[in-house]
């Protein structure tokens, strides 16, 4: 997200779900669509139907795969590579848009002086993809009215994570492919409220609405609103925590809904920093693996169990509706957070509620229902000020909603950029920080399945579920399969310099030679055990795509 | 647009419309069993016969395009004799048994059975007798039940483009069928079970407690697993999730995934927290507590640690999980309460 802020102004999925029906062009990269977005698969399929091309960018033979006119098979991490070559040809062969470029972007006479070298020979050397693709690849996406690009966690897992973001964003204003439909620069969001989570900001930068923690005016509305100071210095990312915890700055932690241990890269090291911290707090519908840990443990209500609303990756805001009780004392997180509040002194939400026009019927610091806080949100953040529960009833609303009469906004960018015109930006290719040695031959990847869900806290509680995808396994191809004298189905352990799990081989062509998958849904068998911690410079995101390990059969 | 006459009234529609679309335009019912508005027109139970002026035989109104100066005749004594033979053929070797059936209630067929008053049948015969043995966990297919509109077949092709599933061989045998008759091997979203107008697909998920009955609540909400936002509802009886699906008219289409459709039995699960939770010693249990005691618990601790440490010594990680209201109130908690910007969730992983 930091990255596409960087460029346009704001971070999130320039375009709409329904758009991509209409797609001339599908460039999905580091997004196995149909298992992990299977409603947006499903539009993609549509879309090839209807005659799109869809270009597919990943090392493995994800289902997509098979719909697709032309799958890149590149080598994990060489993203950057195979985009600047595709670049190259664009420009060498003039199917850039130079209007678009002249009117609204800055920074192109760097930035095309830096794709000098990537020429698609040396694409081909870096990403393993035939040159002959990488050129079709260019011609395809470059000569079509309307093209998207459509990418996930595959974009963003490594060190050089924002790099990547940045290189799809240059494709996109290289093309002029930017405020327009059925086009622009699509993360597809992972979890059915991250979008959210950071459009209300949670995230040490930024206060709701994306509004920057640094800006003093900014920080004054909320100081007013909120009848409290505001710290003005940028707070620790999630990944920094893990260090504080480690080196001791960090004493205690407040865990909502998140099951950190199975979920961050190396998973002895995010233990060992719970462990070393005098006061943790996990707030969950389960006793989670992290929960294990915690000094006190508060029992939340499932989604089943509350109203507000979810924001999902096309930027809608949605009505979430309780259905049933929560079981046994079981609270909403907004209760808890509340009764927290109050606890601690605070009592000022009786003056907010009041400010923003709704009835005071809350007292101390807790809202009495959640549409006074949905209230307080759309008061402080200009996107979405037009928002209310009434209009939200039927289909949602995409932000930005500026006012109660605005409709909207199904794409982004259409009458120019948030901080005015974007920038390109010139991205040089990195490998990934831990490459294959003699000890560690080979890279493993992570990523999710169809049936489980993350750290599967939910999935793994269907009986049904669990019965077709119940057992951890690491996928091999079977060339190295053969080598290392490896059977389908056989156990095996996989290790790399940070720990070691056993579990079952899946042999077979999904995965290249030289490269394993591993699901990271299963706490028996952890992928985030193996993975490096090493984070992105600007993102902090850790390189979750990329390590070095070694598979042996099992003893 | 095209002008028409339905039933003697007029109404114009796109061109390239359906003579069934214009009748739902003017809220005239046509019976019908294969038709679905998000799959391509098919033609095949022939339930939606009209008649045109100037035309000799009926037509299936769901695949013939509307003209302009067309006048249509949608029901009439010959049209009701039709279908109503046709249905008969249709239950002519049809179980029938309605009362243990998991859709009784929720069953196109039944339904029009009832309005077209079918109790007795002029066509007794050979009976379908297919044997059940498909051990996927989520899907039952009782293809004694099906009446072979090929709903399921263009959803799983159209829609998921999977093609798990196929017409396979001829006349009383003809039948929908896996590869080599396997237990159905797929992606397992349940699409084809969505639009299945009988109860020929059921979902073993929710046998014996999903069936239409009087103290069955429906709740409009948001599908709690990835990104993509897609509309549920949730089926409860009392505080239980006892089904979930999605309306036709909405983002999705209806349509869900394996684990949107099926993954709801979490939220009932005996694993899941009832009461707060304390380590009363270092390195002791997680044992039950009180509300009160936990949040002073936690309201001392936080407060010492502020004390001794200063603010940036806490840290909150809020969620991808839960409500917008949520996470606005806990980054709130930590910036205005605890006074620190020490706040992140899980976008970076």
């Amino acid at each position: 997200m930091a990255g596409l802020s960087t460029v346009f102004g704001s971070g999130a999925m320039s375009n709409s779900i329904e758009e991509i029906e209409d797609a001339q062009t599908l460039f999905v990269i580091g997004s196995n669509t149909t298992e992990a977005h299977p409603d947006i698969a499903i539009r993609m399929k549509k879309a090839a139907k209807n005659g799109a091309k869809l270009i597919v960018a990943d090392p493995r033979k994800i289902p997509l795969v098979q719909y697709a006119d032309l799958w890149l098979r590149l080598r994990p991490g060489t993203d950057i590579a195979l985009l600047n070559s595709m670049m190259h040809v664009i420009l060498e062969e003039n199917l850039h848009d130079p209007s678009f470029i002249e009117e609204r972007t800055n920074g192109f006479d760097d930035f095309s002086r830096g794709l000098k070298e990537f020429t698609p020979e040396l694409g081909e050397k870096i990403s393993g993809v035939p040159k002959d693709d990488i050129i079709r690849a260019a011609r395809m996406f470059a000569s079509s009215e309307r093209a998207g690009i459509y990418y996930t966690l595959g974009i963003t897992q490594h060190t050089h994570g924002t790099n990547n973001v940045f290189s799809i964003a240059n494709l996109a204003l290289l093309t002029g492919n930017l405020g327009k439909e059925s086009a622009g620069v699509n993360p597809l969001r992972g979890q059915n409220n991250v979008q959210g989570a950071c459009d209300m900001g949670c995230t040490p930068d930024v206060l709701p609405g994306y509004q920057k923690v640094t800006d003093q005016k900014v920080r004054e509305k909320f100081e007013e609103m909120w009848g409290r100071p505001i710290p003005d210095k940028v707070g620790l990312t999630s990944t920094d925590m893990i260090g504080a915890m480690i080196d001791g700055r960090l004493k205690g932690l407040y865990v909502m809904g998140e099951n950190s241990v199975l979920s961050h890269a190396h998973m002895s090291h995010t233990i060992q920093a719970l462990e070393n911290l005098d006061f943790l707090v996990v707030q969950d519908i389960f006793l989670t693996e992290t929960a294990k840990l915690a000094d006190v443990v508060l029992p939340a209500a499932s989604f089943a169990e509350k109203n507000g609303t979810f924001t999902n990756t096309e930027r809608r805001v949605q009505r979430v509706r309780k259905a049933i009780q929560s079981p046994g004392e079981a609270l909403d997180d907004l209760t808890i957070i509340g009764m927290l509040s109050s606890r601690m002194g605070y009592d000022h939400v009786r003056k907010i509620v009041q400010a923003t026009g709704f009835q005071a019927l809350s007292s101390g610091g807790r809202y009495a229902y959640p549409e006074q806080a949905f209230r307080e949100v759309c008061f402080l953040s200009p996107a979405m000020a037009g928002m209310t529960y009434l209009r939200l009833a039927e289909k949602g609303l995409q932000w930005p909603c500026p006012d109660q009469d605005h409709p909207g906004t199904p794409f982004l960018f259409k009458d120019g950029f948030p901080k005015g015109r974007a920038d390109f930006t010139r991205v040089s290719y990195e490998p990934s920080r831990e490459l294959p040695d003699s000890e560690y031959p080979l890279v493993l990847t992570t990523g999710r399945n169809l049936y489980q869900y993350h750290t599967g806290t939910m999935t793994r509680k269907s009986k049904a579920i669990e019965a077709v995808a119940g057992q951890a396994y690491v996928e091999i191809s079977s060339t190295d399969a053969e080598h290392v004298g490896i059977g389908n189905s056989e156990m095996v352990t996989v290790s790399s310099r940070r720990g070691a799990v056993s579990l079952q081989a899946r042999v077979g062509n999904i995965v290249p030679p030289g490269v394993l998958y591993m699901p990271f849904h299963y706490a028996e068998a952890p992928a985030n055990a193996l993975t490096n911690s090493v984070l992105d410079p600007i993102c902090r995101i850790p390189e979750l795509k990329v390590c070095a390990v070694k598979i042996e059969k099992s003893g | 647009m095209i002008n028409l006459t339905i039933d003697e009234r007029k109404v114009s529609v796109k061109e390239g419309a359906m003579i069934l679309d214009a009748a739902r335009e003017l809220e005239i019912f046509i019976p019908t069993l294969c038709y679905d508005p998000r799959l391509k027109p098919y033609g095949g139970c022939r339930l939606c016969l009209v008649e045109i002026e100037g035309m000799s035989r009926p037509v299936s109104s769901c695949t013939t395009p509307v003209a302009e100066r067309m006048v249509v005749t949608t029901h009439n004594d010959h049209l009701y004799r039709l279908r109503r033979t046709i249905l008969e053929l249709l239950l002519s070797d049809h179980p029938n048994d309605c009362m243990v059936c998991e859709r009784a209630g929720d069953c196109t067929l039944q339904d029009l059975a009832y309005f077209y008053g079918l109790r007795d049948n002029r066509f007794r015969g050979e009976m379908r007798k297919f044997e059940e043995h498909d051990a996927n966990p989520f899907i039952q297919r009782d293809m004694n039940k099906c009446v072979l509109c090929g709903k399921c077949v263009r959803v799983c092709d159209e829609v998921m483009g999977v093609n798990a599933i196929d017409f396979a061989y001829r006349g009383l045998s003809t039948r929908i069928s896996t590869p080599y008759e396997k237990d159905l091997d797929c992606e397992f979203c349940g699409q084809c079970m969505s639009v299945c107008p009988t109860g020929a697909l059921t979902s073993k998920v929710w046998a014996g407690e999903g069936r239409r009955r009087m103290d069955v609540k429906y709740t409009d909400t948001i599908c709690p697993y990835c990104g993509c936002g897609c509309n549920i509802t949730l089926h409860s009886v009392r505080d239980r999730i006892v089904k979930v699906n999605s309306r036709a008219d909405n983002g999705n289409k209806g349509w869900l995934c394996v684990k949107g459709r099926f993954g709801y039995e979490f939220v009932n699960s005996p694993d899941r927290l009832t009461t707060p939770l304390i380590r009363r010693e270092k390195n002791g249990d997680l044992e039950p507590a009180t509300w009160n005691e936990a949040i002073s618990l936690i309201a001392g601790r936080f407060e010492d640690i502020r004390y001794k440490h200063g603010p940036d010594a806490l840290a909150g990680l809020a969620s991808g999980r839960v409500t917008n209201e949520e996470n606005y109130a806990f980054q709130k908690f930590f910036r205005a309460v605890i006074g620190t910007n020490n706040i992140d969730h899980c976008a970076r992983l």
